[in-house]
């Protein structure tokens, strides 16, 4: 897998749990293993979690992944919007099926990394995702984080 | 390229320039980054960086389909307004990179059928040099939003809903959490005690209203809908102030992304999230989210609003009477029946709305040729405030002539077949593309509508029918709205052939209810003659001057049925 910060492919020190295997320090686990977390660790959501499921150990993941099972299904861009407005700060992960023409999307919704698999960082590389993060400046809404605000900049502007 | 970019605004509410939105700096930029990401998406689709299945939702969410023949770009027109310059540029595009021709749609918005994907950058260029584009025109996100063809013009109107429908265009325009929601999203206002926008049928209609206590705000209506399974949008809040809107409007927005079914693209609208959860139990739901979202954070200043409806102040009226209309009207019967149909009243004393129609006897509804682009244009500058509307009927309007003019107008209109007298009677047919254009079309929906429209040409008969909606949808999805006409007609196909299933009683206002199947299915050349019976029995059984839908409510379906039977007795001479 392949993962990206700030538009650039990192090293990632994170690994995810092999069915069946024992759990190790820096894993990420599927929801329903995460009575076998030890040391620091992960979870990685369907996108069609509830907050209330996480909410028991929001206080001590480390890392959220939310799975993206197709690039058209949005329901990862809200889920990460109400992981955060639940208090989580540690690093939250698109997990998946999402394309750099998402970056500026995913990132809004504060999402801080991006994890592809090798196949499509292939078709997809680095210079894709920089562009990405160069690309669109602007946005429309307010409550993103969204590198220019428009109804802000107005604002500010009167 | 050598076109007319229109200067930045001073001020609003001249009459120097037409009474609409403006492009400040930040709209510029951003819909220049939008052309050049287009750009780079078409070059990396072209060098297989993009799949065919990746590049797909890009393209569509800058309104690029690929149709039955050709590619097919939807060109957003903004609740409809559109400038003359913007006409122009509309002609140009039309001679540069169609055949021609474009078509306005029932969402108030203009197609062009015949574009070469290595072109369209470059028309989504000419469009932004224009303040133009065609983004959120299709895909699964926030469409373009519609708006009451006559706002800002009515007599009936309590406030212009174009400055909130502006908002919302912004708001709702790339939006980060909802541009990749379960289906299409189709917003509605209007700000008239008539309903000219259909609000009750979209997935969300907003209606501008006044409380007791004087202030304004909006009624809002969720889940409605045409397409296969037709509903009635539902209440959800009777007195939202105007403030809040947008946080709003994000609430309901976020429960259909996370709720919203995808499994069955055939059952993801938001009016089966709110049927199968129940209409409490969704607006409990939204109020949930409501509550928990950070309003202010998401909400537009009010200042932001106001902003905008600076652009939409109305033209200064001049104190005019009618001059010399009466005497025309005398002296040409058929300006006579132009006036009577094609003219709506106006909040300004001395002033008129016009409708030019697009539906010429035999023509193919909503298709206009770069010429009359251009007739339309000239007519806007010299007559109507440099500005024009689409219709969702798929009309041109111009909103504010001064009836001293309505005489040149409709000669000036009379030289390029755009005077027909039909506006809202049986022969200003709504038809979708149909099998003539359309991947997904079941049968042919334009040769139906030509038919009827020459059938149905006499306009003393017309005049006598009266007003009444015949829409014809070319298969399910019913693009056509035929679940909302008086008449609705739906193509299908059975065992190889075109049959056409006959619709009573629909009715897109305030009061809306979807169409009644009559019977079974029709071979198409027996439509048009089942078609004159209904209307027969409809003038038999109308009392006084009741409309159809109010003549179909009271006697029911069963003394239309004949139609179908004395089709099938005695041929077409009925």
């Amino acid at each position: 897998m392949a993962l990206i910060s700030e538009g650039k492919f990192i090293p990632d020190i994170w690994h995810h749990a092999a069915p069946e295997a024992a759990i190790a320090d820096h894993t990420i686990l599927p929801l329903e293993r995460i009575a076998e977390a030890t040391g620091a660790f992960g979870v990685l959501l369907p996108n069609d979690a509830e907050i209330a499921a996480i909410k028991p150990f929001l206080g001590t993941v480390s890392v959220i992944a939310i799975n993206f099972p197709a690039f058209t299904d949005g329901r990862g861009f809200s889920l990460a919007r109400l992981v955060r407005r639940a208090g989580f700060t540690g690093e939250l992960r698109a997990f998946g099926n999402v394309l750099p023409d998402q970056y500026a999307a995913i990132l809004a919704c504060g999402f801080d990394t991006v994890e592809i698999s090798p196949e499509r960082a292939a078709r997809q590389p680095e210079a894709n995702w920089t562009a990405a993060l160069g690309g669109r400046d602007h946005a429309y809404q307010r409550g993103y984080h969204t590198k220019v605000s428009i109804l802000n900049r107005r604002r500010a502007a009167k | 390229m050598n076109i007319a970019v229109t200067p930045p605004v001073d001020k609003p509410g001249s009459n120097q320039r037409p009474a609409m939105y403006y492009y400040d700096h930040f709209d510029r930029d951003f819909v220049q980054e939008r052309v050049a990401e287009f750009r780079n998406q078409v070059e990396r689709r072209l060098s297989g960086a993009l799949s065919e299945d990746e590049f797909r939702p890009h393209r569509l969410m800058n309104g690029l389909y690929l149709q039955l023949h050709a590619y097919m770009l939807r060109v957003a027109v903004p609740y409809g307004t559109v400038s003359s310059d913007q006409m122009r540029q509309l002609a140009l595009i039309a001679d540069k990179w169609d055949k021609g021709y474009g078509h306005f749609t029932t969402r108030q918005n203009i197609q062009f059928n015949w574009p070469q994907l290595k072109d369209v950058p470059d028309i989504l260029q000419a469009l932004a040099d224009v303040e133009m584009h065609a983004i959120q025109t299709s895909g699964n996100c926030i469409r373009n939003v519609t708006a009451d063809h006559f706002a800002g013009a009515a007599a009936d109107e309590l406030e212009d809903p174009r400055p909130t429908a502006e908002l919302i265009r912004q708001w709702s325009t790339n939006h980060p959490e909802y541009t990749y929601l379960p289906r299409k999203f189709k917003l509605a206002l209007t700000g008239s005690t008539a309903d000219r926008a259909a609000v009750m049928l979209h997935d969300i209609g907003l209606r501008i209203v006044k409380n007791p206590e004087g202030d304004i705000g909006y009624t809002v209506i969720v889940g409605g809908g045409l397409g296969r399974t037709p509903m009635v949008g539902k209440l959800v809040k009777d007195f939202l102030p105007r403030a809040d809107l947008l946080a709003y409007l994000a609430a309901i927005l976020s429960v259909y992304n996370r709720y919203g079914r995808r499994d069955n693209k055939y059952k993801a609208r938001i009016k089966i999230l709110v049927h199968e959860t129940g209409l409490e139990a969704f607006k409990a739901e939204v109020e949930a989210e409501y509550a928990a979202m950070d309003r202010s954070g998401t909400n537009a200043d009010p200042a932001e609003l106001a902003r905008i409806a600076a652009y939409f102040a109305s033209p200064v009226f001049e104190t005019v009477d009618a001059g010399d209309l009466e005497v025309h009207k005398a002296a040409h019967p058929d300006f006579a029946r132009f006036v009577d149909t094609n003219v709506a009243p106006h909040k300004a004393n001395g002033y008129a709305i016009v409708t030019a129609s697009i539906k010429p006897y035999g023509g193919v509804p909503g298709d206009v040729t770069s010429a009359q682009m251009r007739l339309l244009a000239a007519v806007a500058d010299q007559y109507s405030c440099r500005e024009m509307r689409i219709s969702h009927e798929q009309n041109v309007i111009f909103p504010h002539v001064k009836q001293s003019d309505l005489f040149a107008l409709w000669q000036m209109l009379k030289t390029d077949d755009l005077a027909t007298a039909n506006a809202g009677l049986i022969t200003d047919i709504i038809a979708c593309p149909g099998m003539d254009y359309c991947a997904l079309a079941t049968a042919r929906s334009i040769p139906i509508a030509q038919e009827i429209s020459k059938l149905f040409a006499n306009e003393e008969r017309q005049k006598l029918i009266g007003k009444l909606g015949i829409k014809i949808s070319g298969c399910i999805n019913a693009c056509g709205h035929h679940h909302i006409a008086a008449i609705g007609i739906l193509g299908l196909e059975k065992s190889g052939k075109e049959s056409y299933q006959i619709t009573l009683g629909g009715d897109p206002t305030f009061s809306a209810s979807i169409g009644e199947r009559l019977g079974p299915g029709l071979d198409a050349e027996e439509v048009p003659h089942v078609i004159d019976s209904l209307v027969n029995i409809y003038l038999q059984q109308r009392q006084g001057d009741e409309l159809f839908i109010d003549t179909y409510r009271r006697v029911g379906q069963a003394p239309f049925k004949p139609a179908l039977e004395r089709e099938v007795e005695d041929g077409s001479d009925i």
